[in-house]
């Protein structure tokens, strides 16, 4: 059995090879073949899972060429895009000020929302930005103040360094402000957990982390949803950036950016998570 | 005849031992080698994270100099960017640490100890077979798999009984450390007590001593040394969990532990957490963090060697 379906990987592994090969021959008038080299990336850990299925792709379709990702954080991967220590920098936040000055470059290649949970037998459905911000600063510290039921409130926040936490704070307008009685979950997932086994807990993800066992608050009366960004009424979400000064790019990291902007990398963003860049 | 053959044996010796020595040399040279990476692994691990640790409390540090009292005495832990605005305290953290490896130790060494005179000496061989059986099993469990049961199963409990709306506490980090070093008592203290001479059990009996007063007058005072050595393993490994530690801590950003039920972060977790993301001045603070975490393995080291061989020389 385990050897047949071994049989059956190898060989539908070729067949794709061929398929492959087939449509890179007939594409070969747009996407030029001699390209050679490679592209350096370096950045958000939040960015890492779309810019790496980009790369793959781009690779596969272009197989002298060699795209390399290091995730390394949003503020690192700008500072190297600075300094040219790699060509490209990517962030999951807006850029500094401080960073604006330097005059690097900047295009959002992708959003991503970021969507308040709570304990599904949690009565309150909605809240505001600033409500929010109040109760991660610590100036709510009951339900009650929000229309709950008479409950301590159980912020869980992201450890610090994270990109999340870097847009949550920026957006909701609580930088360096976060209560001190916070608890605080590694990853995406850990908030997750933790929200859905506290009736209490109010924690923050990444819209792929919504599901069943926790609730999604509206904020200012709109739902977490990708229609929402796109449309803009729903206030917490953040670009995924890509930075960079001109004369560090090489030719080839030209044509992965255009790339990115295709139709097809903008797929590639939305099966990776990504919320596509309106066109 | 006898002569000739004798010659010839020592002929023989003389040319074997001439390899034989050489051997030995070989021998000698190779299990040398191999012990010195155990030293040499210690110092390049004790110079690299001295080395980064104490660079931002040089002055004229890259990335900025930052007060070692501060660093010590400190109570919030808020990095940022701007040096000025930036806390790296990590006193709360100290503190932690040292609640929870205290906690694991006094709840588990005497669970651990009572249930290796249980298997030892009480059980009947079968019951005995089996509950080895279970705490190898138990000390072969990834770490991470007793963070996720702690925050699956303990964490809820607790968070039913505690005063604050979160489980996520000292007690928490207490009841994962416990479960997680009782294999390692339990294994060394079984072994320390199975060592101990039947001959002794048999003069205590002989005197008209109890079971149970032989096992606690006799037997735990004659394996005293390896169940020590349990213990400082325990506790080595008590201070230095991390990953299931951070599940279940709720690791605040400021705060020292009050009360069982408050929530903490023991210094392993700091570097753990953040050390994906950090870099610049963030990041060598999490290598200070490191070289306090070194220093107190270093302490309670010393001081458990000063206590063994106290008791092995009265």
């Amino acid at each position: 059995m385990k050897k047949l379906s071994l049989l059956l990987a190898i060989v539908l592994s070729f067949s794709l090879f061929f398929v492959a090969c087939g449509s890179d021959n007939q594409s070969s008038d747009s996407v030029p073949l001699s390209l050679e080299g490679e592209v350096t990336i370096s950045g958000s850990t939040s960015v890492e899972k779309v810019m790496v299925g980009l790369a793959e792709e781009f690779m596969a379709l272009n197989p002298g060429v060699e795209v390399t990702y290091e995730s390394i954080g949003s503020s690192a991967g700008i500072k190297n895009a600075n300094e040219g220590i790699t060509m490209i920098g990517t962030a999951s936040r807006n850029l500094k000020e401080k960073e604006v000055a330097w005059g690097i470059e900047s295009k959002a290649i992708a959003y991503d929302g970021i969507a308040v949970i709570t304990h599904p037998n949690n009565s309150v459905s909605e809240l505001t930005k600033d409500q929010v911000a109040a109760i991660y600063k610590g100036q709510i510290t009951n339900w009650n103040e929000v229309g709950g039921e008479d409950q301590e409130i159980v912020v869980v926040s992201r450890e610090d360094g994270s990109g999340t936490r870097g847009a949550f704070e920026e957006i909701v307008d609580f930088e360096d402000a976060l209560t001190a009685t916070a608890i605080l979950a590694e990853g995406n997932g850990n908030v997750q957990t933790t929200v859905a086994g506290n009736p209490n807990a109010i924690g923050y993800v990444s819209f792929t982390y919504i599901n069943e066992t926790v609730q999604s608050v509206l904020i200012d009366g709109s739902e977490p949803t990708t229609e929402n960004v796109l449309a803009e009424t729903y206030p917490i979400a953040r670009p995924f950036l890509i930075a960079y000064h001109e004369e560090n790019l090489s030719e080839e990291a030209k044509v992965f950016m255009d790339f990115i902007f295709t139709s097809e990398g903008q797929y590639i963003v939305e099966e990776k998570g990504g919320i596509p860049v309106a066109n | 005849m006898l002569t000739k053959m004798e010659n010839q044996q020592k002929k023989g010796l003389f040319k074997d031992g001439n390899n034989r020595k050489k051997y030995e040399k070989a021998a000698e040279i190779f299990f040398l080698a191999n012990a010195a990476i155990a030293i040499v692994s210690v110092f390049a691990i004790a110079l690299f994270i001295f080395y980064k640790g104490l660079q931002p409390f040089m002055p004229l540090n890259e990335e900025g100099t930052y007060s070692f009292i501060d660093f010590i005495t400190g109570t919030q832990w808020r990095p940022h960017d701007e040096i000025s605005q930036a806390a790296y305290g990590i006193f709360y953290m100290i503190i932690g640490s040292i609640f929870s490896a205290t906690g694991a130790i006094i709840l588990g060494v005497p669970l651990g100890i009572l249930t290796a005179v249980f298997m030892a000496e009480i059980a009947p061989k079968p019951i005995a077979k089996l509950m080895r059986t279970a705490v190898e099993l138990l000390a072969g469990i990834p770490s991470v798999f007793f963070g996720i049961f702690g925050l699956g199963f303990i964490v809820p409990k607790i968070m039913a009984s505690s005063p604050y709306s979160q489980g996520q506490s000292l007690l928490a980090v207490i009841l994962v450390l416990t479960i997680m070093i009782l294999p390692t008592i339990i294994s060394l203290a079984e072994n320390a007590i199975r060592a101990v001479p039947d001959t002794f059990r048999q003069g205590s009996y002989a005197l008209g001593a109890s079971k149970i007063y032989t096992i606690f007058k006799v037997v735990l005072p004659a394996a005293k040394s390896g169940i020590l050595a349990g213990v400082v393993l325990g506790t080595g490994r008590a201070i230095g969990e991390t990953m299931a530690v951070m599940l279940v801590a709720g690791n605040p950003i400021a705060g020292i532990p009050t009360s069982i039920w408050a929530p903490v972060r023991p210094m392993t977790t700091n570097i753990a957490l953040e050390m994906g993301y950090a870099f610049g001045l963030h990041q060598e603070m999490l290598f200070a963090t490191g070289v306090v975490l070194f220093i107190f393995i270093m302490i309670i080291n010393i001081v458990f060697n000063k206590i063994a061989y106290g008791m092995k020389s009265s």
